[in-house]
């Protein structure tokens, strides 16, 4: 028995039934990870909070505020409208170019967002991952989670300004949901490797510009894809992010066909790009504290 | 066997260090463009040691350190454990393993309860956000749910006493308010098991005491706590049991006045012998010896050559460390001048009527007038048993008994 000082042994002692159970924390061996989904759920209010501090700590301090998530997408459009609508008279499906392109960048801008903000979280967490326990998944996702409020709002823009060139949305905009989902699982799948890849080696946050520029061109944000031939349609459907745009045009304008196998091709995608990022950062996990 | 809170059997880290490899003079991470060589060099090998999260042996001469090596400790449920150690002894890292925020190496821990661990105050405090955010955003952090945040938010906040700043940026406050808040969220974790990391090395001596009464507030409800510190004062306030660690080894588990005094006083004996010469001048030998109420205690020196204007000073310390007394033959008025020599002899008489029973240690530093020469920090020790009077704790009423005289007088009878 180790001895203890006397006089603090009158300490009130709780039965062992009223406690916790019992973790075991020992190295992790082999192959086979815990992708620990319902640890995270338990952790759901931590993941509102992180979400809701990113949010609220963006726009503080900014004179414009929350409406550069606006902005962010509407100059980006009048650009490629004159340069490429106008100028360069790409084709637009029917569908006015400033609208084509501005229907395409919202979406596109959540997915960049999200891939930016997720590569750097763990890095920019460092505090937090080295001081605090709770499901590391935790920070990527509520990193994508926040752009979440971007794209609502400039939703409601997108609305707007389509009641400025008579339109409005037909019936079948009650899917946009699905492919916003759609673009969350990519961003989300996508953003864990490249969190995860980006503690160990730094090079991510340089190659992460270019890799988004070259995206963007490689989805159908600024040219539709009816520009491309069959064989070469659906091995394009294999980028998620296409799956995300032409679905989202689809349900926004009636004049689009319905994408069909692209879509499903761009699902699969995005659901082994998910897949693959929850297994490597949980393989990667237990180095994150050693090495951020 | 359900009563342990906590249980390790031969728990290790192994940290490779020279992760941060040196390249033409600048430190570096793991590029790209050194997995890529590796990859075209070593294929098979390297792509199964990349995906099993492993690193790999051959990129860089990497020197191992075991951080902490074979901890097996048992911890019951209401123990206060102190942890003490030097500067990299591995409780900081024994803390994180058992804060799951790090994997161990080898071995296994198991806990039993809900564990809140304070490593740092503060953790995921945003200057842009108020004082009202921010303590939910930690509270979160740390575990607590937000209706439990929000009933023990005025509690919370009346600890903190920043009432009337809650709504203001964190970045306007103070430091001393920004770790009152800080503390106060920590402070009010409802967790079985607490894990305490140095979090009261700041903060001035009001919030320090502050700080001190709520943590032993908070041990006397029951709970585990595991307490790393360095303030030896702290550590036997709160702490029933301590444990010494060096080296990533546990050298001590017993209650905490031993393991304080084993921390402090080490491999310190009643007499010193330096075997071997150097090549300046340096004490040689030194010891101790109680005779007739007086400490006597006698230092030679040895030099290669004449020491022109020898100075021995000394000085006493307590269990804890703390200095109680310190002279030495230049400074005090009792002492002779010193005469130039090769090799010398101090005997020091030294009364210990006003001295309370402890363990002393001595340090001694020699030198000529302009340089020291030799120091020998805690190098010698001695135990006072008798009671010189007061019959007092010393940890309590201090080291020194002055000989007070008292009088008393009845001013009024009814």
């Amino acid at each position: 028995m180790i001895p203890t000082d006397e006089k603090n042994m009158l300490i009130m002692r709780r039965p062992s039934h009223e406690l916790a159970p019992m973790t075991r924390i020992q190295p992790s061996r082999g192959w086979v990870v815990e992708l620990q989904l319902n640890e995270l759920w338990a952790y759901r209010e931590l993941l509102y909070f992180l979400t809701w501090r990113e949010v609220k700590v963006r726009y503080k301090q900014t004179v414009l505020g929350a409406s550069w998530a606006l902005l962010q997408p509407l100059l980006t459009m009048l650009v490629f409208s004159l340069f490429l609508g106008k100028l360069a008279k790409v084709p637009s499906d029917r569908i006015p170019y400033p609208l084509f392109c501005l229907t395409g960048l919202i979406p596109w801008s959540f997915f960049s967002n999200g891939l930016s903000n997720s590569a750097n979280s763990l890095v920019s967490s460092s505090n937090l991952i080295s001081k605090v326990y709770f499901p590391r998944l935790a920070i990527p996702v509520s990193a994508v989670l926040s752009g979440a409020v971007d794209f609502v709002v400039s939703l409601v823009m997108l609305v707007m300004i389509m009641a400025f060139y008579h339109q409005s949305p037909p019936l079948r905009s009650v899917y946009l949901p699905l492919f916003f989902f759609l673009a969350f699982v990519t961003a989300t799948g996508v953003g864990l490797w490249l969190s995860a890849l980006n503690v160990q080696y730094r090079d991510v946050r340089y190659v992460l510009p270019f890799l988004t520029q070259f995206w963007m061109f490689a989805t159908p944000v600024v040219y539709p894809s009816s520009l491309l031939s069959e064989p070469w349609r659906s091995i394009y459907g294999l980028n998620p992010m296409v799956g995300v745009v032409e679905g989202f045009r689809w349900s926004l304008f009636q004049t689009i066909e319905a994408p069909g196998r692209m879509i499903i091709i761009s699902s699969l995608t995005a659901t082994l790009l998910l897949i693959g990022g929850i297994v490597y950062f949980r393989r990667m996990e237990k180095t994150f504290a050693d090495l951020v | 066997m359900n009563d342990f809170a906590i249980r390790t059997e031969n728990l290790g880290k192994l940290y490779h260090i020279g992760v941060l490899q040196k390249r033409g003079g600048l430190y570096s991470y793991r590029s790209f463009r050194e997995t890529i060589a590796n990859a075209v060099t070593t294929p098979i090998r390297s792509l199964r040691t990349r995906l099993s999260g492993a690193p790999l042996q051959s990129e860089s001469q990497r020197s191992k350190i075991w951080a902490l090596k074979d901890i097996s400790i048992e911890i019951m449920h209401g123990d206060i454990v102190g942890i003490i150690g030097r500067n990299g002894a591995g409780k900081s890292t024994l803390l994180k393993i058992l804060s799951r925020i790090t994997e161990p190496t080898a071995g296994y821990a198991e806990i039993q309860g809900r564990v809140g661990s304070l490593l740092e105050v503060g953790t995921g405090f945003h200057p842009e956000l108020s004082g009202r955010d921010n303590l939910y955003l930690n509270g979160a952090i740390l575990g607590m749910r937000r209706a439990e945040i929000t009933r023990r938010f005025d509690e919370i906040v009346a600890f903190a006493e920043v009432e009337r700043f809650i709504d203001t940026p964190v970045k306007h406050y103070s430091s001393g308010m920004y770790l009152r808040l800080a503390f106060s969220v920590a402070a009010h974790l409802q967790a079985d098991i607490l894990f305490v990391d140095e979090v009261l090395a700041v903060g001035d001596y009001r919030f320090q005491e502050k700080c001190l009464g709520k943590m032993h507030e908070v041990s006397s409800s029951g709970k585990t706590i595991l307490f790393v510190s360095h303030s030896m004062t702290a550590i036997r306030r709160l702490c029933n049991r301590t444990v010494v660690m060096e080296d990533g080894k546990v050298i001590v588990d017993s209650t905490s006045q031993n393991a304080i005094t084993e921390y402090t006083v080490g491999k310190a004996g009643t007499s010193f012998i330096e075997r071997g010469s150097r090549d300046g001048p340096f004490i040689s030998k030194a010891d101790l010896k109680l005779e007739d109420r007086t400490i006597w205690l006698s230092v030679e020196f040895q030099s290669p050559y004449p020491v022109t204007d020898p100075v021995l000073s000394f000085a006493v310390y307590n269990s804890l460390g703390a200095p109680i007394f310190g002279t030495d033959n230049r400074t005090d008025t009792a002492a002779p001048p010193a005469k130039p020599a090769i090799a010398g002899r101090f005997r020091i008489a030294i009364p210990t009527n006003n001295l309370r029973p402890d363990c002393y240690v001595f340090s001694l530093w020699f030198g000529d007038y302009f340089t020291d020469h030799c120091a020998q920090e805690m190098v010698l020790r001695i135990d006072l048993k008798e009671d010189v009077g007061g019959g007092l704790p010393t940890q309590d009423y201090g080291n020194v008994y002055l000989h007070t005289r008292w009088t008393f007088e009845a001013l009024k009878t009814d």
